[in-house]
Protein backbone atom coordinates (compact mmCIF):
# COMPACT_ATOMS: atom_id res chain seq x y z
CA UNK A 1 0.00 0.00 0.00
CA UNK A 2 1.68 3.28 -1.21
CA UNK A 3 0.59 5.33 1.85
CA UNK A 4 2.18 8.55 0.89
CA UNK A 5 0.12 8.34 -2.11
CA UNK A 6 -2.67 8.42 -0.76
CA UNK A 7 -1.42 10.99 2.15
CA UNK A 8 -0.39 13.47 -1.38
CA UNK A 9 -3.72 13.16 -2.80
CA UNK A 10 -5.57 13.87 -0.29
CA UNK A 11 -3.57 16.62 1.09
CA UNK A 12 -3.26 18.18 -2.50
CA UNK A 13 -7.46 17.79 -2.60
CA UNK A 14 -8.06 19.54 1.10
CA UNK A 15 -5.44 22.10 0.04
CA UNK A 16 -7.66 22.85 -3.22
CA UNK A 17 -10.72 23.38 -0.70
CA UNK A 18 -8.77 25.61 1.52
CA UNK A 19 -7.48 27.76 -1.70
CA UNK A 20 -11.34 27.74 -2.59
CA UNK A 21 -12.76 28.52 0.51
CA UNK A 22 -15.61 30.91 -0.04
CA UNK A 23 -16.87 28.79 -2.83
CA UNK A 24 -16.77 25.12 -1.32
CA UNK A 25 -17.61 26.14 2.12
CA UNK A 26 -19.26 29.73 2.39
CA UNK A 27 -21.44 29.93 -0.09
CA UNK A 28 -22.87 26.72 0.34
CA UNK A 29 -23.18 27.15 4.06
CA UNK A 30 -25.10 30.48 3.06
CA UNK A 31 -27.45 29.19 0.35
CA UNK A 32 -28.62 26.42 2.83
CA UNK A 33 -28.75 29.19 5.41
CA UNK A 34 -31.28 30.90 3.34
CA UNK A 35 -33.69 27.77 3.11
CA UNK A 36 -33.69 27.85 7.35
CA UNK A 37 -34.39 31.55 7.20
CA UNK A 38 -37.46 31.71 4.39
CA UNK A 39 -39.07 28.49 5.14
CA UNK A 40 -37.91 26.95 8.49
CA UNK A 41 -38.47 30.62 10.10
CA UNK A 42 -40.40 32.92 7.95
CA UNK A 43 -42.75 30.13 6.46
CA UNK A 44 -42.60 27.32 8.75
CA UNK A 45 -44.34 29.33 11.28
CA UNK A 46 -47.43 29.33 9.36
CA UNK A 47 -47.14 25.87 8.58
CA UNK A 48 -48.47 22.83 11.16
CA UNK A 49 -46.50 19.94 12.45
CA UNK A 50 -45.07 17.79 9.80
CA UNK A 51 -43.81 14.55 10.42
CA UNK A 52 -44.37 14.70 14.27
CA UNK A 53 -42.45 17.73 14.53
CA UNK A 54 -42.20 21.29 13.64
CA UNK A 55 -41.80 22.28 9.55
CA UNK A 56 -38.74 24.32 10.70
CA UNK A 57 -37.19 21.36 12.32
CA UNK A 58 -38.49 18.70 9.60
CA UNK A 59 -36.29 20.56 6.53
CA UNK A 60 -33.54 19.92 8.48
CA UNK A 61 -32.30 16.51 7.64
CA UNK A 62 -33.26 17.03 4.13
CA UNK A 63 -31.75 20.08 3.48
CA UNK A 64 -29.07 19.01 5.41
CA UNK A 65 -28.80 15.95 2.41
CA UNK A 66 -29.01 18.00 0.02
CA UNK A 67 -26.07 19.86 0.27
CA UNK A 68 -24.37 16.47 1.59
CA UNK A 69 -25.12 14.87 -2.05
CA UNK A 70 -24.31 17.73 -4.09
CA UNK A 71 -21.11 18.87 -2.60
CA UNK A 72 -19.79 15.34 -2.64
CA UNK A 73 -20.22 15.08 -6.33
CA UNK A 74 -18.94 18.20 -7.31
CA UNK A 75 -16.08 17.47 -4.72
CA UNK A 76 -14.97 14.26 -6.06
CA UNK A 77 -16.07 15.20 -9.85
CA UNK A 78 -14.15 18.18 -10.09
CA UNK A 79 -11.19 16.43 -7.85
CA UNK A 80 -10.49 14.11 -10.79
CA UNK A 81 -12.54 16.20 -13.50
CA UNK A 82 -9.61 19.06 -13.12
CA UNK A 83 -6.30 16.82 -13.72
CA UNK A 84 -7.96 14.94 -16.45
CA UNK A 85 -8.52 18.59 -18.05
CA UNK A 86 -5.72 20.18 -17.14
CA UNK A 87 -3.35 16.92 -18.36
CA UNK A 88 -1.84 16.40 -15.04
CA UNK A 89 -3.37 13.51 -14.29
CA UNK A 90 -0.14 11.97 -16.53
CA UNK A 91 1.78 12.03 -13.09
CA UNK A 92 -0.97 9.77 -11.54
CA UNK A 93 -1.34 7.20 -14.20
CA UNK A 94 2.32 6.84 -14.29
CA UNK A 95 3.03 6.79 -9.95
CA UNK A 96 3.06 3.51 -8.61
CA UNK A 97 -0.05 3.82 -7.04
CA UNK A 98 -3.56 1.74 -7.53
CA UNK A 99 -6.63 1.76 -8.58
CA UNK A 100 -7.50 2.01 -4.90
CA UNK A 101 -5.11 4.11 -3.94
CA UNK A 102 -6.11 6.78 -6.26
CA UNK A 103 -10.09 6.23 -4.97
CA UNK A 104 -8.58 6.36 -1.20
CA UNK A 105 -7.24 9.44 -2.06
CA UNK A 106 -9.79 11.90 -4.56
CA UNK A 107 -13.28 10.10 -3.04
CA UNK A 108 -11.34 10.28 0.87
CA UNK A 109 -10.70 14.02 0.33
CA UNK A 110 -14.03 14.96 -1.41
CA UNK A 111 -16.31 12.72 1.46
CA UNK A 112 -13.95 14.61 4.22
CA UNK A 113 -15.25 17.92 2.62
CA UNK A 114 -18.79 17.22 2.40
CA UNK A 115 -18.57 15.71 6.19
CA UNK A 116 -17.10 18.89 7.38
CA UNK A 117 -19.58 21.28 5.08
CA UNK A 118 -22.44 18.92 6.23
CA UNK A 119 -21.30 19.74 9.85
CA UNK A 120 -21.52 23.40 9.20
CA UNK A 121 -24.55 23.33 8.27
CA UNK A 122 -26.31 21.38 11.11
CA UNK A 123 -24.29 23.98 13.47
CA UNK A 124 -25.79 26.62 11.05
CA UNK A 125 -29.39 25.09 10.86
CA UNK A 126 -29.48 24.89 14.61
CA UNK A 127 -28.79 28.87 14.49
CA UNK A 128 -32.44 29.31 12.97
CA UNK A 129 -34.54 26.47 14.05
CA UNK A 130 -34.52 24.64 17.22
CA UNK A 131 -34.29 20.26 16.92
CA UNK A 132 -32.21 17.46 18.50
CA UNK A 133 -31.12 14.15 17.52
CA UNK A 134 -32.11 11.31 19.05
CA UNK A 135 -29.60 8.81 17.22
CA UNK A 136 -26.59 10.37 16.88
CA UNK A 137 -24.48 7.39 16.49
CA UNK A 138 -26.39 6.69 12.86
CA UNK A 139 -26.81 10.48 12.20
CA UNK A 140 -23.38 10.00 11.33
CA UNK A 141 -23.26 7.01 10.08
CA UNK A 142 -25.69 7.75 7.67
CA UNK A 143 -24.03 11.28 7.01
CA UNK A 144 -20.77 9.42 6.37
CA UNK A 145 -22.11 6.82 4.19
CA UNK A 146 -23.99 9.55 2.23
CA UNK A 147 -20.90 11.34 1.73
CA UNK A 148 -18.64 8.60 0.46
CA UNK A 149 -21.14 6.64 -1.68
CA UNK A 150 -21.84 10.29 -3.62
CA UNK A 151 -18.33 10.83 -3.53
CA UNK A 152 -18.32 7.27 -5.62
CA UNK A 153 -20.45 8.53 -7.80
CA UNK A 154 -19.39 11.50 -8.38
CA UNK A 155 -15.88 10.53 -8.78
CA UNK A 156 -17.65 8.59 -11.72
CA UNK A 157 -18.89 11.58 -13.57
CA UNK A 158 -15.58 13.14 -12.78
CA UNK A 159 -14.14 10.61 -14.72
CA UNK A 160 -17.17 9.91 -17.58
CA UNK A 161 -17.24 13.65 -18.48
CA UNK A 162 -15.39 15.34 -21.22
CA UNK A 163 -16.72 18.69 -20.53
CA UNK A 164 -17.55 21.58 -18.36
CA UNK A 165 -21.32 20.72 -19.69
CA UNK A 166 -20.93 17.23 -18.78
CA UNK A 167 -19.66 17.71 -15.09
CA UNK A 168 -22.62 19.79 -14.09
CA UNK A 169 -25.57 17.61 -16.47
CA UNK A 170 -25.71 15.14 -14.02
CA UNK A 171 -26.40 16.86 -10.62
CA UNK A 172 -28.12 19.56 -11.94
CA UNK A 173 -30.46 17.93 -13.88
CA UNK A 174 -31.01 14.63 -12.16
CA UNK A 175 -29.18 14.66 -8.70
CA UNK A 176 -31.41 18.09 -7.44
CA UNK A 177 -34.41 17.41 -8.64
CA UNK A 178 -34.66 13.69 -7.40
CA UNK A 179 -33.58 15.50 -4.06
CA UNK A 180 -36.25 18.16 -3.91
CA UNK A 181 -39.07 15.77 -5.11
CA UNK A 182 -37.45 13.34 -2.51
CA UNK A 183 -39.18 14.58 0.41
CA UNK A 184 -36.38 16.68 1.54
CA UNK A 185 -39.77 19.59 2.13
CA UNK A 186 -42.45 17.17 2.81
CA UNK A 187 -43.39 13.94 4.33
CA UNK A 188 -44.06 11.49 1.51
CA UNK A 189 -47.22 10.23 3.12
CA UNK A 190 -48.70 13.73 2.36
CA UNK A 191 -49.38 12.89 -1.44
CA UNK A 192 -51.16 10.68 -3.28
CA UNK A 193 -51.52 7.28 -3.63
CA UNK A 194 -49.98 7.03 -6.79
CA UNK A 195 -47.63 9.78 -6.42
CA UNK A 196 -46.28 8.03 -3.50
CA UNK A 197 -45.43 4.74 -5.58
CA UNK A 198 -43.62 6.67 -8.23
CA UNK A 199 -41.94 8.61 -5.87
CA UNK A 200 -40.99 5.23 -4.06
CA UNK A 201 -38.45 5.07 -7.09
CA UNK A 202 -36.40 8.14 -6.53
CA UNK A 203 -33.28 7.00 -4.27
CA UNK A 204 -32.81 9.76 -2.49
CA UNK A 205 -36.38 9.25 -1.08
CA UNK A 206 -34.35 6.49 1.31
CA UNK A 207 -30.87 8.66 1.94
CA UNK A 208 -33.47 11.44 3.63
CA UNK A 209 -35.84 9.03 5.22
CA UNK A 210 -32.62 7.37 6.71
CA UNK A 211 -31.27 10.53 8.01
CA UNK A 212 -34.41 12.27 9.15
CA UNK A 213 -35.29 9.10 10.98
CA UNK A 214 -31.60 9.82 12.97
CA UNK A 215 -33.24 12.85 14.12
CA UNK A 216 -36.76 12.05 14.98
CA UNK A 217 -37.10 8.66 15.40
CA UNK A 218 -39.77 8.64 12.74
CA UNK A 219 -39.77 7.69 9.50
CA UNK A 220 -42.26 7.31 6.34
CA UNK A 221 -40.43 4.06 5.29
CA UNK A 222 -38.66 1.64 7.57
CA UNK A 223 -34.98 2.37 8.22
CA UNK A 224 -33.57 -0.89 7.31
CA UNK A 225 -34.70 -0.83 3.86
CA UNK A 226 -32.88 3.03 3.79
CA UNK A 227 -29.72 1.78 4.53
CA UNK A 228 -29.89 -1.49 2.79
CA UNK A 229 -30.39 0.81 -0.53
CA UNK A 230 -27.65 3.01 0.02
CA UNK A 231 -25.28 0.40 0.66
CA UNK A 232 -26.39 -1.59 -2.47
CA UNK A 233 -25.71 2.00 -4.21
CA UNK A 234 -22.77 2.22 -3.12
CA UNK A 235 -21.97 -1.12 -4.16
CA UNK A 236 -22.76 0.15 -7.61
CA UNK A 237 -20.59 2.92 -7.74
CA UNK A 238 -17.74 0.39 -6.51
CA UNK A 239 -18.31 -1.80 -9.05
CA UNK A 240 -18.20 0.64 -12.15
CA UNK A 241 -14.60 2.52 -10.87
CA UNK A 242 -13.65 -1.04 -10.60
CA UNK A 243 -14.31 -1.72 -14.35
CA UNK A 244 -13.36 1.91 -15.43
CA UNK A 245 -10.08 1.38 -13.81
CA UNK A 246 -10.05 -2.38 -15.22
CA UNK A 247 -10.82 -1.04 -18.91
CA UNK A 248 -8.82 2.41 -18.36
CA UNK A 249 -12.13 4.04 -19.53
CA UNK A 250 -11.43 7.46 -20.05
CA UNK A 251 -8.05 7.41 -18.60
CA UNK A 252 -6.18 5.48 -20.75
CA UNK A 253 -5.84 5.13 -24.00
CA UNK B 1 34.31 -15.76 -2.43
CA UNK B 2 31.78 -12.45 -1.44
CA UNK B 3 28.38 -11.52 -3.02
CA UNK B 4 29.50 -8.53 -4.01
CA UNK B 5 32.52 -9.81 -5.90
CA UNK B 6 30.48 -11.68 -8.34
CA UNK B 7 30.10 -9.29 -11.62
CA UNK B 8 26.46 -9.82 -12.11
CA UNK B 9 25.57 -7.52 -15.49
CA UNK B 10 23.15 -4.84 -14.87
CA UNK B 11 19.78 -5.27 -16.69
CA UNK B 12 19.07 -2.60 -19.52
CA UNK B 13 17.48 0.07 -17.58
CA UNK B 14 14.81 -0.24 -20.26
CA UNK B 15 13.94 -2.91 -22.25
CA UNK B 16 11.11 -3.66 -24.85
CA UNK B 17 10.02 -6.66 -26.75
CA UNK B 18 7.41 -6.79 -29.38
CA UNK B 19 5.47 -4.21 -28.55
CA UNK B 20 2.94 -2.95 -30.48
CA UNK B 21 -0.07 -0.73 -30.19
CA UNK B 22 -2.97 -0.14 -32.42
CA UNK B 23 -5.60 2.71 -31.16
CA UNK B 24 -9.26 1.67 -30.88
CA UNK B 25 -9.47 4.03 -34.41
CA UNK B 26 -7.54 1.30 -36.16
CA UNK B 27 -4.58 3.45 -36.01
CA UNK B 28 -1.26 1.26 -35.58
CA UNK B 29 0.84 3.77 -33.60
CA UNK B 30 4.07 1.00 -32.88
CA UNK B 31 4.72 -1.98 -34.95
CA UNK B 32 6.89 -4.25 -33.46
CA UNK B 33 9.35 -2.15 -31.42
CA UNK B 34 12.19 -4.13 -29.64
CA UNK B 35 14.66 -1.52 -28.15
CA UNK B 36 17.63 -2.21 -25.22
CA UNK B 37 18.55 1.26 -22.94
CA UNK B 38 21.91 0.44 -21.46
CA UNK B 39 22.25 1.73 -17.72
CA UNK B 40 23.38 5.28 -17.61
CA UNK B 41 23.29 6.30 -21.23
CA UNK B 42 21.80 8.95 -22.39
CA UNK B 43 19.80 7.38 -25.66
CA UNK B 44 18.24 9.56 -27.90
CA UNK B 45 15.01 8.93 -30.32
CA UNK B 46 14.87 10.69 -32.78
CA UNK B 47 11.72 10.59 -35.39
CA UNK B 48 9.22 12.89 -37.47
CA UNK B 49 6.16 13.90 -36.09
CA UNK B 50 3.75 11.61 -35.44
CA UNK B 51 6.52 8.24 -35.95
CA UNK B 52 4.99 6.82 -32.26
CA UNK B 53 7.95 8.78 -29.47
CA UNK B 54 5.17 9.72 -27.39
CA UNK B 55 3.44 6.49 -27.23
CA UNK B 56 6.39 4.35 -27.02
CA UNK B 57 7.60 6.90 -23.79
CA UNK B 58 3.77 6.91 -22.83
CA UNK B 59 3.37 3.28 -22.86
CA UNK B 60 6.32 2.39 -20.28
CA UNK B 61 5.51 4.93 -17.96
CA UNK B 62 1.90 3.51 -17.71
CA UNK B 63 0.21 6.28 -19.42
CA UNK B 64 -0.69 4.18 -22.50
CA UNK B 65 -2.02 0.34 -22.56
CA UNK B 66 0.06 -1.67 -25.05
CA UNK B 67 -1.73 -3.70 -27.41
CA UNK B 68 1.09 -6.76 -27.11
CA UNK B 69 4.70 -7.12 -26.38
CA UNK B 70 6.72 -6.91 -22.94
CA UNK B 71 8.58 -4.41 -20.87
CA UNK B 72 10.81 -4.08 -18.24
CA UNK B 73 12.41 -0.62 -16.40
CA UNK B 74 15.44 -2.27 -14.27
CA UNK B 75 14.52 -5.49 -14.60
CA UNK B 76 10.60 -5.06 -13.52
CA UNK B 77 7.93 -5.64 -15.83
CA UNK B 78 5.77 -2.79 -16.41
CA UNK B 79 2.76 -4.79 -16.03
CA UNK B 80 3.35 -7.80 -13.52
CA UNK B 81 5.94 -5.51 -11.26
CA UNK B 82 4.03 -1.79 -12.31
CA UNK B 83 5.02 -0.48 -9.06
CA UNK B 84 8.61 -1.34 -8.52
CA UNK B 85 8.91 -0.65 -11.76
CA UNK B 86 7.22 2.80 -12.31
CA UNK B 87 9.40 3.85 -9.19
CA UNK B 88 12.48 3.59 -11.41
CA UNK B 89 10.99 6.25 -14.03
CA UNK B 90 10.94 9.85 -13.43
CA UNK B 91 8.85 11.26 -16.67
CA UNK B 92 8.74 15.15 -18.00
CA UNK B 93 5.93 14.86 -21.14
CA UNK B 94 5.74 17.14 -24.15
CA UNK B 95 2.73 19.35 -22.93
CA UNK B 96 3.02 21.60 -20.66
CA UNK B 97 0.85 20.31 -17.88
CA UNK B 98 1.84 21.29 -14.62
CA UNK B 99 -1.62 22.74 -12.55
CA UNK B 100 -1.52 26.30 -11.91
CA UNK B 101 -2.55 27.11 -8.62
CA UNK B 102 -0.45 25.01 -5.88
CA UNK B 103 2.80 26.61 -5.09
CA UNK B 104 6.24 25.11 -6.64
CA UNK B 105 6.98 23.72 -3.19
CA UNK B 106 3.73 22.25 -3.11
CA UNK B 107 3.73 20.12 -6.41
CA UNK B 108 7.26 18.85 -6.21
CA UNK B 109 6.30 17.66 -2.90
CA UNK B 110 2.97 16.45 -4.04
CA UNK B 111 4.84 14.65 -7.01
CA UNK B 112 7.23 13.17 -4.04
CA UNK B 113 4.45 11.43 -1.87
CA UNK B 114 2.86 10.19 -5.06
CA UNK B 115 5.43 7.60 -6.39
CA UNK B 116 5.81 6.86 -2.61
CA UNK B 117 8.56 8.47 -0.78
CA UNK B 118 8.70 9.73 2.60
CA UNK B 119 9.11 13.29 2.61
CA UNK B 120 12.93 14.93 2.34
CA UNK B 121 12.48 18.64 2.66
CA UNK B 122 16.94 18.94 2.02
CA UNK B 123 16.65 16.68 -1.03
CA UNK B 124 13.35 19.17 -2.36
CA UNK B 125 15.61 22.07 -1.97
CA UNK B 126 18.70 21.05 -3.36
CA UNK B 127 16.77 19.85 -6.18
CA UNK B 128 14.77 23.81 -7.23
CA UNK B 129 18.72 24.95 -6.28
CA UNK B 130 19.59 23.18 -8.85
CA UNK B 131 17.03 24.02 -11.10
CA UNK B 132 17.12 28.06 -10.61
CA UNK B 133 13.62 27.34 -9.10
CA UNK B 134 14.37 28.46 -4.95
CA UNK B 135 13.42 31.37 -5.15
CA UNK B 136 10.36 30.69 -6.69
CA UNK B 137 9.01 28.04 -4.31
CA UNK B 138 6.37 29.78 -3.19
CA UNK B 139 5.17 31.29 -6.26
CA UNK B 140 1.72 29.79 -7.45
CA UNK B 141 2.78 28.54 -10.86
CA UNK B 142 0.23 30.06 -12.66
CA UNK B 143 2.73 33.45 -12.63
CA UNK B 144 5.41 31.74 -14.07
CA UNK B 145 7.37 31.77 -17.47
CA UNK B 146 6.93 28.56 -19.79
CA UNK B 147 10.45 28.11 -19.17
CA UNK B 148 9.81 27.89 -15.07
CA UNK B 149 7.25 25.72 -16.00
CA UNK B 150 9.05 23.63 -18.11
CA UNK B 151 11.80 23.25 -14.68
CA UNK B 152 9.11 22.55 -12.42
CA UNK B 153 8.10 19.50 -14.43
CA UNK B 154 11.61 18.33 -14.39
CA UNK B 155 11.85 19.18 -10.69
CA UNK B 156 8.66 17.09 -9.81
CA UNK B 157 9.88 14.21 -12.54
CA UNK B 158 13.27 13.91 -10.42
CA UNK B 159 11.01 14.32 -7.04
CA UNK B 160 11.72 10.85 -6.37
CA UNK B 161 15.37 10.52 -7.14
CA UNK B 162 14.42 8.42 -10.40
CA UNK B 163 16.86 6.04 -11.82
CA UNK B 164 15.42 6.88 -14.94
CA UNK B 165 14.30 10.10 -16.56
CA UNK B 166 12.57 10.70 -20.19
CA UNK B 167 12.63 13.74 -21.20
CA UNK B 168 9.70 13.97 -24.21
CA UNK B 169 10.92 16.78 -26.24
CA UNK B 170 12.60 18.81 -23.48
CA UNK B 171 13.35 21.95 -25.63
CA UNK B 172 10.63 22.37 -27.67
CA UNK B 173 9.75 25.71 -27.63
CA UNK B 174 12.16 26.44 -25.15
CA UNK B 175 15.02 29.48 -26.01
CA UNK B 176 17.90 29.26 -26.22
CA UNK B 177 19.50 30.14 -23.14
CA UNK B 178 17.19 27.45 -21.60
CA UNK B 179 18.36 24.68 -23.61
CA UNK B 180 21.95 25.26 -22.79
CA UNK B 181 21.06 25.33 -19.46
CA UNK B 182 19.04 21.72 -20.03
CA UNK B 183 21.59 20.05 -21.61
CA UNK B 184 24.33 20.95 -19.06
CA UNK B 185 21.34 19.26 -16.42
CA UNK B 186 21.52 16.44 -18.64
CA UNK B 187 25.15 15.61 -18.47
CA UNK B 188 24.87 16.46 -14.90
CA UNK B 189 22.20 14.05 -14.05
CA UNK B 190 24.34 11.46 -16.34
CA UNK B 191 27.13 11.77 -14.43
CA UNK B 192 25.34 10.96 -11.40
CA UNK B 193 24.47 7.36 -12.99
CA UNK B 194 20.52 9.01 -14.21
CA UNK B 195 19.93 6.57 -17.42
CA UNK B 196 18.29 9.27 -19.82
CA UNK B 197 16.35 8.58 -22.60
CA UNK B 198 15.29 11.85 -24.75
CA UNK B 199 13.23 12.56 -27.56
CA UNK B 200 13.95 15.03 -30.03
CA UNK B 201 13.09 16.15 -33.28
CA UNK B 202 16.05 18.88 -32.95
CA UNK B 203 18.77 16.36 -34.79
CA UNK B 204 21.60 18.95 -32.89
CA UNK B 205 20.01 18.29 -29.79
CA UNK B 206 21.04 14.20 -30.47
CA UNK B 207 24.04 15.42 -31.99
CA UNK B 208 25.01 17.06 -28.56
CA UNK B 209 23.89 15.18 -26.29
CA UNK B 210 23.20 11.21 -26.88
CA UNK B 211 25.55 8.33 -26.97
CA UNK B 212 23.61 6.40 -28.61
CA UNK B 213 20.59 7.40 -31.52
CA UNK B 214 17.70 5.36 -32.58
CA UNK B 215 15.62 6.33 -35.08
CA UNK B 216 11.90 5.81 -35.31
CA UNK B 217 9.49 6.71 -38.36
CA UNK B 218 6.06 5.47 -38.70
CA UNK B 219 5.52 2.90 -35.40
CA UNK B 220 9.46 0.91 -36.26
CA UNK B 221 12.33 1.68 -35.29
CA UNK B 222 14.36 2.00 -38.26
CA UNK B 223 18.25 2.16 -36.75
CA UNK B 224 19.86 2.39 -33.27
CA UNK B 225 23.62 3.40 -33.41
CA UNK B 226 26.29 4.46 -31.50
CA UNK B 227 26.31 8.83 -31.94
CA UNK B 228 30.03 8.63 -32.87
CA UNK B 229 29.60 5.16 -35.06
CA UNK B 230 26.60 7.08 -36.76
CA UNK B 231 28.54 10.00 -37.63
CA UNK B 232 31.33 8.08 -38.81
CA UNK B 233 29.77 5.46 -40.97
CA UNK B 234 26.95 7.84 -42.48
CA UNK B 235 28.76 11.05 -42.21
CA UNK B 236 30.91 11.92 -45.26
CA UNK B 237 33.19 15.32 -45.56
CA UNK B 238 33.53 17.09 -49.01
CA UNK B 239 36.17 19.03 -50.02
CA UNK B 240 35.11 22.00 -52.47
CA UNK B 241 38.14 23.32 -54.72
CA UNK B 242 37.24 26.51 -56.66
CA UNK B 243 39.40 25.88 -60.32
CA UNK B 244 41.05 28.20 -63.08
CA UNK B 245 40.65 27.58 -65.46
CA UNK B 246 37.43 25.56 -65.91
CA UNK B 247 37.65 22.14 -66.30
CA UNK B 248 35.32 20.86 -69.37
CA UNK B 249 37.14 17.09 -68.86
CA UNK B 250 38.76 15.42 -65.67
CA UNK B 251 42.16 14.36 -66.95
CA UNK B 252 42.85 10.66 -66.34
CA UNK B 253 45.37 11.55 -63.82
CA UNK B 254 42.97 12.53 -60.95
CA UNK B 255 40.48 9.20 -61.54
CA UNK B 256 41.80 8.30 -58.53
CA UNK B 257 40.04 10.84 -56.35
CA UNK B 258 36.87 9.97 -57.65
CA UNK B 259 36.20 13.98 -57.97
CA UNK B 260 32.55 15.25 -59.11
CA UNK B 261 32.24 18.24 -61.56
CA UNK B 262 30.10 21.12 -61.18
CA UNK B 263 28.47 21.99 -64.66
CA UNK B 264 30.56 24.78 -65.48
CA UNK B 265 33.51 22.74 -64.73
CA UNK B 266 34.46 26.06 -62.19
CA UNK B 267 34.08 23.77 -58.76
CA UNK B 268 35.79 19.88 -58.24
CA UNK B 269 33.93 18.21 -54.93
CA UNK B 270 35.94 15.40 -53.17
CA UNK B 271 34.45 13.36 -50.95
CA UNK B 272 36.61 11.30 -48.58
CA UNK B 273 36.24 9.53 -44.79
CA UNK B 274 37.54 12.37 -42.51
CA UNK B 275 38.34 9.73 -39.81
CA UNK B 276 40.54 7.85 -42.24
CA UNK B 277 44.56 8.05 -41.54
CA UNK B 278 45.02 9.48 -45.23
CA UNK B 279 42.70 11.44 -46.88
CA UNK B 280 44.79 12.32 -49.75
CA UNK B 281 43.81 15.51 -49.89
CA UNK B 282 47.31 17.00 -50.00
CA UNK B 283 48.08 14.53 -52.95
CA UNK B 284 44.88 15.56 -54.45
CA UNK B 285 46.07 18.99 -55.00
CA UNK B 286 49.38 18.54 -56.13
CA UNK B 287 48.06 16.37 -58.66
CA UNK B 288 45.41 19.69 -59.31
CA UNK B 289 48.72 21.15 -59.99
CA UNK B 290 50.13 19.06 -62.02
CA UNK B 291 47.30 18.96 -64.69
CA UNK B 292 47.49 22.48 -65.04
CA UNK B 293 44.44 24.04 -62.50
CA UNK B 294 45.12 27.05 -60.53
CA UNK B 295 43.35 26.49 -56.79
CA UNK B 296 41.13 29.57 -56.30
CA UNK B 297 39.34 28.63 -53.07
CA UNK B 298 38.04 25.64 -50.97
CA UNK B 299 35.93 24.79 -48.34
CA UNK B 300 35.13 21.31 -46.63
CA UNK B 301 31.08 20.63 -45.38
CA UNK B 302 30.69 17.94 -43.27
CA UNK B 303 27.06 15.95 -43.49
CA UNK B 304 24.94 16.63 -40.19
CA UNK B 305 23.14 14.25 -38.48
CA UNK B 306 20.29 16.09 -40.04
CA UNK B 307 21.06 15.00 -43.35
CA UNK B 308 21.71 11.45 -42.43
CA UNK B 309 18.55 11.46 -40.44
CA UNK B 310 16.79 12.69 -43.45
CA UNK B 311 17.94 10.14 -45.87
CA UNK B 312 17.52 7.58 -43.13
CA UNK B 313 13.38 8.29 -43.10
CA UNK B 314 12.95 9.08 -46.72
CA UNK B 315 14.78 6.11 -47.61
CA UNK B 316 12.15 4.27 -45.24
CA UNK B 317 9.33 5.50 -46.55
Amino acid sequence: MNTQAVRAIYRFEMSRTARTILQSIVSPVISTALYFVVFGTAMGSHMGRTGGVSYGAFIVPGLVMMSLLTQSISNASLGIYMPKFMGTIYEVLSAPVSPFEIVCGYVGAAASKAMILGIIILGTARLFVPFEILHPVWMIAFLMLTTLTFSLFGFIIGIWADSFEKLSIVPSLIVTPLTFLGGSFYSINLLPPLWRKITLFNPIVYLINGFRWSFYDAADIAVGTSLALTLVFMAICLGVISWIFKTGYRLKR
Amino acid sequence: MTETDIDVPLPPAILVEGLTKTYASGFSALSGIDLSIRPGEIFALLGPNGAGKTTLISIICGIVTASTGRVTANGFDIAAQYRAARRQIGLVPQELTVGAFETVWNTVTFSRGLFGRTPDAAYIEQLLRDLSLWDKRDSKIVTLSGGMKRRVMIAKALSHQPSILFLDEPTAGVDVELRREMWEMVRRLRERGVTILLTTHYIEEAEEMADRIGVINRGQIVLVEEKTALMRKLGKTQLVLDVAPPCTELPSALDTWALERSEDGTTLTYTYDAQGADTGIADLIRAIGAAGFAIRGLQTRQSSLEDIFVSLVRSAS
